[in-house]
């Protein structure tokens, strides 16, 4: 933490400005953002030269697993949220509450993103069928894997804030949420971008 | 007190009390806006598709910035720190828009 100032209250206006979390963290974020920001370029430049197979392949996802997943992961993120503005206030037993619905909001992502490879398998759809699968394979199992990193940091944190909570403690906490809102920031990118961007040729 | 109305008393505090954070109020709109951008790509609004692409990621990006500045809490961060992310966003966003369409 650059600056350990608290906010006494549960609402996010702060009197003076503070840096969430470690520095470290948000280096590693912007690190991370940079790559997706390219993967998200990549994709609709590919996306320009075969519109059509783009166009079909797209059809072929579950919009609604992609909805029920973006819900998940935005209710998972005001958990956490409202995690680390609890602790503040000294409410460690009701923040390791919100961590565990936040974590179990992980499983719930987990747990419809095996059920869709299982479908995509199934009908014969893998990696290597074409690009916009290539890309849809990529993309979310890159994602899914912050996702399995993130719960790790929801356990660690849950861990964390036991007993009494310094300051030092409060920013391993807003660096943790840190990297779980980052998880879900990318979903929403790439739900908009794989599972509902038409295609222009579209009438 | 009877018990229920104890518990509904109970239950209202605690919502009232949830509802009144702006990261509440924030998580909200986010829901209704996924599922708004959900109805716009199952085409429930009839009009150009090329349009309904931009709303699709004009929302997406609106709802990546609310996250930045409310969950990770970069509204009450340094400005250049702020002036950072919030210039991700429009320059991502922008260029990912203009990238789809034209």
């Amino acid at each position: 933490m650059l600056k350990d100032v608290r906010e006494e209250s549960g609402n996010s206006r702060a009197a003076v400005s503070h840096v969430p979390g470690e520095i470290g963290i948000w280096i590693m974020i912007f690190g991370d953002m940079m790559v997706f920001t390219l993967m998200f370029i990549s994709f609709l430049l590919g996306r320009r030269d075969q519109s059509a197979i783009f166009e079909a392949s797209r059809l072929h996802l579950n919009q609604n697993y992609g909805l029920l997943n973006t819900l998940l992961m935005l209710t998972s993120s005001w958990c956490v949220a409202a995690a680390v503005q609890t602790v503040r206030t000294g409410g460690t037993r009701t923040a390791r509450l919100y961590l565990r619905v936040a974590f179990g909001c992980g499983l719930g992502f987990c747990a419809v993103k095996i059920m869709e490879y299982g479908e995509k398998f199934h009908a014969g759809i893998g990696l290597n069928s074409n690009d916009f699968f290539m890309y849809y394979f990529v993309f979310t199992g890159i994602h899914l894997l912050h996702v399995l990193i993130g719960m790790g940091v929801l356990i660690f944190m849950s861990r964390v804030a036991t007993g009494s909570v310094d300051g030092t403690h409060t920013g391993y906490l807003e660096s943790g949420a840190s990297f779980w809102h980052v998880v879900d920031l990318l979903w929403i990118a790439l739900f908009a971008l794989l599972y509902l961007l038409p295609d222009l040729g579209v009438p | 007190m009877d018990c229920p109305v104890r518990a509904a008393v109970l239950v209202a505090g605690l919502g009232c009390a949830v509802i009144r954070r702006r990261i509440t109020r924030v998580w909200l709109g986010l829901l209704a806006a996924t599922a708004f951008s959900w109805a716009v790509g199952q085409g429930f609004f009839h009009g150009d598709q090329r349009n309904a692409g931009v709303v699709i990621l004009a929302i997406a990006f609106v709802k990546i910035r609310f996250v930045i500045l409310d969950f990770m809490e970069l509204r009450n961060a340094p400005l250049g720190m702020r002036l950072v992310a919030e210039a991700w966003v429009i320059c991502v966003g922008g260029t990912l828009i203009a990238l789809y369409r034209f």
